[in-house]
């Protein structure tokens, strides 16, 4: 209904933006791609409430009882596991997609919280590599910039055979984003649009990737961890072959994962949401009693160390976040709203990461626009938030009485919706009911 | 000569010596029995002969290293290598020397298909025919076959060369007939001077991009 005019009564299945998706695709003859993550209301960890410490427990006193937040990752397999201060990490997002000085304030902000950062797409630049402590290398099926020597630089190696914003899907670096350097990096001609494949190009199942781990080990050494990334859809299955694979370290990204670019229709309606593929990923874990022997990390519209919170309650032993990172550097910055609404957007709606024409200087390759993010600013505003996410983080456990981050679990927590409690496995508020599982 | 018997070592204590390598040392493998990931990672350049047939990611990421295979190769024979030479007296399976940023890989005897898949640079000679789908999205280096090709040879290549002497099954997305000029036959001769095939370059069709898909276009959709 129109504030305007209480008598225009707007459609429930054609609203003003699906009539404007008919009108652009009418117009244009092609589907809209965008980047960011999902924007449908979908069940999340909102949806759950942790049960803070009264009677039955006792809680510990904040800023003054020990509430540690250390994780080690991957010490499963590898020589050299990831030793972390915070479970707060940086998922990969590539050069290419992003500017080189978005890439080294993740870098920086990551090294001073004490965290991992992560490559992308299109190999692992100098700048990322020299300002991150710690550093994951993507192992993706493009093999853009593929080189052993940088794979022996990494801390870990991510083999990613999925993303939540597309599981099943490749990916499109357009080719306004395609300067020299980039394709060099790629080798490619500059300016052409760059298919990221959706499969890896040398296996084609599990016990080939058992087999693709073993390689890496052998030329690393047995150093490196490896980390086995999917997209949430069969989460259960695809845990359990990641550890049947060997994987020292799964990660499962939910479908409000960002990505650069990708169709709409993927990033809406491929995947499911992060809440339900927590509780999947652990009950694999559980089952293989693997759980905390192989790390899980989960990513996914993480926002807050409630989310972060959340996600470790029901069982993760850490998070990524890549969307809320951009953000804390400068995306979205109402500073540069002018020129958001210039380019037919506004600060906080900005989806147009593919093109290239970012005002807040991230998801672009223009020298201009890039030198707009000083990365040492871009760094520190990173650290701060994940600092305020892990203080969150801690307040939380604290007030549920644990002593240790990874000491919260399921039944500190209950649901505010039947949905939310049927796909974290835990109780409606008010109840002892999880549905599928009985109780009244 | 260095000799390593993998009945007595693990393929832990063989990568290990190999990677360990000083420029100019010598080895010799046996008993490999399809074992995976063989003489991976090198990075000195050694000379490794390898009797007997190996499995998958056999020479993987190979860096200046010389390896020999006197048998057949599994899967991702020498994937993403970089530099050096690999070579193999009988067959290869599939997606050998798969997104390869160099070096060369030879195969004597057939390749299997997505020979040289989303290659970045490698040259590849194969001595007998190659399997469906090889080269697909290749984007530079030069592929020559000396035998011939399966179906949808280069789909949606870039900017790699092929090589073709016998008959194409079919042509990929986007993969079209090129004129032989001097220079492709000049290159043609070196890689197979190179790696000891007595063809003739005349024999010889080259194959490449039409370069019709390199941006999103929506009135080429129907060629995928």
């Amino acid at each position: 209904m129109s504030k305007d005019n209480p008598t225009l009564i707007e459609s429930a299945t054609f609203p003003r933006h699906v009539i404007a998706e008919i009108q652009r695709a009418a117009k244009t003859g092609i589907y809209d791609i965008r980047g960011f993550g999902a924007k449908r209301d979908i069940p999340t960890f909102d949806d759950l409430v942790f049960l803070g410490a009264s009677t039955s427990r006792y809680p510990l006193e904040g800023y003054r009882e020990k509430c540690t937040t250390e994780v080690v990752l991957g010490n499963r397999f590898a020589k050299n596991p990831i030793h972390l201060k915070t479970p707060i990490t940086i998922a990969g997002m590539s050069f290419g997609s992003l500017s080189a000085q978005a890439k080294e304030s993740l870098g920086r902000g990551a090294t001073i919280a004490g965290t991992s950062t992560t490559t992308g797409d299109g190999g692992m630049t100098p700048e990322e590599r020299g300002h991150s402590k710690t550093l994951v290398y993507q192992y993706l099926p493009s093999r853009y910039g593929m080189n052993p020597d940088d794979l022996r630089k990494a801390d870990a190696i991510e083999i990613v055979l999925g993303q939540g914003a597309k599981p099943g899907g490749g990916g499109m670096l357009l080719g306004q984003k395609i300067s020299p350097r980039v394709a060099q990096m790629r080798n490619l001609p500059e300016g052409i649009d760059q298919r990221s494949a959706c499969r890896h190009p040398d296996w084609t199942g599990p016990d080939d990737l058992e087999i693709k781990i073993q390689e890496l080990r052998e030329i690393t050494n047995w150093e490196k961890p490896i980390y086995v990334k999917v997209g949430a859809t069969r989460v259960f299955y695809d845990v359990t072959l990641a550890v049947k694979a060997g994987a020292d370290v799964v990660v499962v990204d939910g479908m409000q994962g960002g990505t650069a670019a990708t169709q709409d229709v993927f990033i809406e309606h491929v995947g499911i949401p992060t809440l339900p593929a927590v509780r999947m990923a652990v009950e694999a874990l559980q089952e293989m009693d693997m759980h905390r022997k192989v790390q899980l990390i989960v990513s996914g519209g993480i926002r807050s160390g409630a989310d972060v919170a959340k996600a470790l309650a029901l069982g993760a032993d850490a998070v990524s976040i890549g969307t809320a990172a951009l953000i804390a550097l400068g995306d979205q910055s109402p500073e540069f709203d002018d020129e958001y609404k210039a380019i037919g957007s506004a600060a906080g709606f900005w989806d147009d990461y593919q093109a290239g024409n970012d005002p807040a200087g991230i998801t672009t390759q223009d020298p201009e626009l890039a030198k707009r993010l000083d990365p040492i600013l871009g760094g520190r505003r990173l650290a701060n938030y994940i600092n305020v996410l892990t203080l969150e983080l801690q307040t939380l456990a604290r007030a549920c009485g644990k002593s240790h981050v990874h000491n919260l679990e399921p039944e500190d927590m209950v649901a505010l919706t039947i949905e939310a409690a049927a796909m974290a496995g835990v109780p409606l508020a008010g109840t002892d009911w999880i549905p599928g599982k009985g109780g009244i | 000569m260095i000799e390593i018997n993998l009945d007595k070592s693990s393929v832990r204590e063989l990568n290990e010596k190999l990677q360990g390598g000083s420029v100019g040392d010598k080895f010799s493998i046996n008993n490999t029995v399809g074992k995976h990931a063989l003489s991976v990672g090198l990075t000195t350049d050694v000379d490794v002969e390898i009797n007997g047939h190996v499995g998958y990611y056999c020479a993987g990421m190979n860096q200046k290293a010389n390896i020999v295979i006197n048998g057949n190769a599994g899967p991702g024979l020498a994937e993403n290598m970089m530099s050096g030479e690999v070579r193999v007296t009988g067959n290869a399976s599939q997606y050998a020397a798969a997104t390869a940023h160099g070096g060369l890989l030879v195969i004597e005897g057939d390749s299997s298909s997505r020979c040289g898949i989303s290659m970045k640079g490698v040259n590849i000679v194969v001595g007998g025919n190659i399997g469906h789908m090889s080269a697909f999205m290749a984007q530079s280096g030069c592929l020559v076959v000396c035998g011939d090709a399966g179906d949808a040879l280069g789909d949606s290549i870039y900017e790699a060369k092929l090589y073709v002497r016998g008959k194409v099954k079919s042509l990929g997305t986007d993969c079209i007939e090129k004129e032989m000029r001097d220079e492709h036959k000049k290159e043609l001769q070196q890689l197979l001077s190179q790696s000891k095939m007595s063809h003739g370059v005349e024999e010889f069709r080259r194959y490449g991009s039409a370069r019709k898909l390199y941006n999103f276009d929506i009135d080429q959709v129907d060629d995928y």
